[in-house]
């Protein structure tokens, strides 16, 4: 009550003195921290740490870091607290080109846009570090939490992302890649691996997400993403409505997913517990059905067909009981009645009609399921007409994928 | 006798080494100097921002859109050096070269007030600026060493004596004020040191900064220098600070974004050419966006005709594609030349209001696109 008097008057003072300033100039104390750390990234040498005391900060403009091989401690990510609230230059907290970056141990609060970009670099380590918009799920909060792209090399542990309005981990064009151990909450993506190649994601928690764990891929960039491991999660209750802007490309993806896996080839989604998805614990689609795909705005040679996908020995718990928007609900409804629900896993149809034999795809390019108790086939490319609920041509194997293995191994 | 001596060989020295009394400018071959006047290359004297003798001021055709600040430009070289001319690339500039922009505004009523106008010609005394009439912001200085390109900012203090290096930036609270009175306050922000090369390095992956506007593009055009007008490569020529350039007519132009005779597209392309090709070019920052902006690139996907956005978050201000051609009310790209919101503008940092005849310019120009963007299911 005290603090709150005080932040009054000193607000109604500066009012007093300021008259119509636009906001954004935070008080002294704050004004030399930020001050201090700006300067400390500039004149960070490769080897530097820069720890952050415990303490809650406000910072009122972006960071940036362009050295290699520097270190950014906090005392703890419920210690150490950077918030931007009223940030007026940005677009992110904090913003790293540079190899050899270790950040930890602290939190970074409220960015107007992403938490923390890492914009090109190898060797990158992320832990201990929390990402929160406090006001919860808001199309106005940031867009991702942690998010290195184009990176190689990549350790994302123990953090956790709460309120992102896109992804909350994001991963993108990036190669050899472990996010273990983290939580995404209240995202509309939890954890998202896009356009990468050689990630593994395990032992995280994604829950009331709008959609658990994501692997995408999308057209006309650097790189299309595979082999990615997604593995010993706790995937559950990602129910929350889809608060992105429309247009982002997680805008697509409904209330209620669990694992969801786009136009992205060789994943594999095992050992997982997965469940109470509205729509569906884990959906298989491609880019056909997001929407997006157009005769001028899409590289001739994207493949928008997720190929070699292989899910096996999850634990499932229910879902498919209330899928988010019309066309599924009426799918829901024509297959299943009225108080069906839609099996374990949901594709929406699409294959590589060039590539079958025998109106089978290439071995290598299969689905194969294991352990579900159904799959729908939505049949996407007939406007969901005629969807089949056969099993069959899901029974096979694929070669499992080799472990990731981060080379260097990052510092403890 | 002795004092007509000394009389006449200070009259010399003068002729020879000072302008209007400055000491030559001074290369500093490392460190950053404390003040901008540490480098004799623009220094405030009175009631003039002058610019020392071999400081060569310029202009670009399309400049960069600052919160509607106007800028002065110089360059400097040792004697005995010359830059080589470069068709397409920022030329290639000796070790010892001084660039130097000065943002600053057309004063307004009172302090704290600036005038937002495209008219610079009130600014000027002789080539230097008139200090009754122009409020100075920040100097930034881009030095080329042996090691490479360093930018050093600068902040001018309350008194408009002097600017102090300001490596962190700093935020400043001003007004603009229309000519017919309409206002808006703002925040200019000058970047930090860092956030200098969210620009001028433009290959995201070496780093290395380079100066943005001495390019044959941007420089193709005539100045009004002290002794008449001059196209600026020429002149560059002429001084010799440059070599090997073609005859101008030879050079490539970019469109002055605000002539009323140069065609739409010319005009558009050489606006996001300057505001956007930094990052937006095939190495730099932005070439995780699959969207290019630069002049070289095609008019099709690239250029963001019918692109669905990457990692534009709520920056899509909820439509689908970069460019919906003849629907800029659908266009993500002008949705965000129009916000100011850190979240969603572009770009990124660089200003803090939006740039109104830029943005129409755009507007006009998507309008005109021809086609559609016929979806795939």
């Amino acid at each position: 009550m005290r603090k709150w008097t005080l932040t009054v008057a000193v607000a109604a003072a500066l009012a007093a003195c300021g008259g119509n300033q636009p906001s954004g100039t935070a008080d002294s104390a704050s004004e030399d921290f930020q001050a201090k750390l700006q300067q400390q990234l500039l004149d960070a040498k490769p080897g530097s740490v820069i720890d952050i005391p415990a303490g809650h900060y406000h910072l009122n403009r972006g960071l940036s870091l362009r050295t290699d091989g520097i270190t950014i401690r906090g005392a703890g990510m419920d210690k150490t607290v950077l918030s931007f609230k009223g940030q007026v230059v940005g677009p992110e907290g904090l913003l790293v080109n540079a190899n050899d970056f270790t950040i930890e141990n602290l939190a970074l609060e409220d960015t107007k846009g992403d938490a923390l970009k890492i914009n090109q670099g190898k060797n990158i380590t992320i832990r201990g570090v929390r990402v929160e918009w406090t006001g919860g799920p808001q199309t106005t909060n940031g867009a991702y939490g942690l998010y290195p792209v184009k990176t190689q090399n990549v350790l994302i542990e123990n953090s956790t992302v709460i309120g992102a309005s896109d992804a909350g981990i994001y991963v993108g064009q990036s190669n050899n890649i472990v996010v273990r151990n983290n939580r995404a909450e209240q995202n509309v993506a939890g954890i998202e691996i896009e356009n990468s190649v050689n990630a593994d994601v395990y032992g995280n928690t994604a829950t009331k997400n709008t959609g658990g764990i994501l692997v995408f891929n999308m057209p006309n960039l650097s790189q299309a993403g595979h082999s990615t491991r997604v593995y010993k999660n706790t995937v559950l209750d990602n129910n929350t409505d889809n608060f992105a802007a429309k247009g982002a490309a997680v805008a697509s993806v409904p209330r209620g997913s669990g694992v969801v896996i786009n136009s992205n080839d060789k994943v594999e989604i095992f050992d997982n517990d997965i469940g109470d998805h509205k729509t569906a614990n884990v959906i298989i689609s491609s880019y056909f059905s997001t929407n997006y795909y157009n005769t001028r705005g899409v590289a001739a040679d994207y493949n928008p067909y997720p190929k070699g996908i292989y899910v096996y020995d999850n634990r499932f718990k229910s879902g498919g009981d209330a899928p988010d928007g019309m066309k599924l609900k009426v799918l829901k409804t024509a297959v299943y009645g009225m108080n069906g629900r839609f099996p374990d896993v949901l594709w929406d149809g699409y294959v590589d009609s060039k590539t079958l034999v025998n109106g089978l795809p290439p071995d290598s390019d299969r689905i194969c399921i294991q352990g579900a108790n159904g799959v729908l086939n939505a049949d996407g490319p007939n406007d969901y007409k005629n969807p089949t609920t056969d099993t069959k041509a899901y029974q096979c194997t694929l070669p499992k994928l080799p472990p990731v293995a981060l080379d260097p191994a990052p510092k403890a | 006798m002795t004092v007509v001596r000394c009389a006449l060989l200070l009259l010399v020295l003068c002729v020879a080494g000072c302008h209007q009394g400055m000491d030559s400018v001074a290369f500093q071959a490392d460190g950053r100097p404390p003040r901008l006047s540490d480098w004799h290359v623009v220094e405030v004297r009175d009631g003039k921002l002058t610019l020392n003798q071999g400081v060569v001021p310029y202009d670009l055709n399309t400049p960069l859109f600052t919160d509607y600040a106007h800028k002065l430009r110089t360059i400097w070289m040792p004697k005995g050096v010359s830059a080589k001319y470069d068709p397409n690339d920022t030329f290639d500039f000796p070790v010892g070269t001084i660039i130097s922009k000065t943002f600053y505004y057309p004063k307004g009523a009172k302090p704290g007030e600036v005038a937002r106008t495209y008219d610079s010609s009130k600014d000027f005394a002789g080539e230097g600026l008139d200090m009754a009439r122009v409020h100075l912001i920040e100097t930034r200085i881009l030095v080329r060493r042996e090691s490479g390109w360093a930018a050093i900012p600068y902040v001018w203090n309350d008194a408009q004596t002097e600017a102090q290096l300001a490596r962190t930036g700093a935020v400043i609270p001003l007004t603009l004020v229309a000519s017919d009175q309409a206002r808006e306050d703002f925040n200019y922000v000058v970047p930090d040191e860092s956030q200098c090369s969210s620009c001028h390095a433009q290959d995201w992956v070496t780093r290395k900064i380079h100066p943005i506007g001495p390019k044959a593009r941007h420089l193709n055009r005539d100045y009004r220098y002290a002794d008449g007008d001059e196209n600026e490569l020429e002149h560059l020529m002429k001084v010799g600070y440059l070599i090997g350039a073609p005859k101008p007519a030879d050079a490539p132009r970019n469109a002055n974004w605000m002539d009323p005779h140069a065609p739409l597209d010319a005009r558009a392309r050489a606006y996001l050419d300057i505001n956007c090709g930094h990052c937006h070019n095939p190495k730099g920052a932005a070439n995780t966006t699959a969207l290019t902006l630069d002049v070289s690139v095609a008019e099709d996907r690239h250029i963001g005709l019918c692109k669905p956005p990457v990692a534009a978050g709520r920056g899509t201000g909820d439509h689908m594609f970069d460019i919906v051609p003849g629907k800029p009310d659908d266009s993500i790209l002008a949705y965000r030349m129009a916000s100011k919101d850190p979240g969603e503008m572009m770009p990124e940092i660089g200003r803090s209001t939006v740039h109104q005849e830029g943005v129409s310019l755009i507007r006009a120009w998507i309008a005109a696109q021809p086609g559609e963007c016929v979806a795939i299911h």
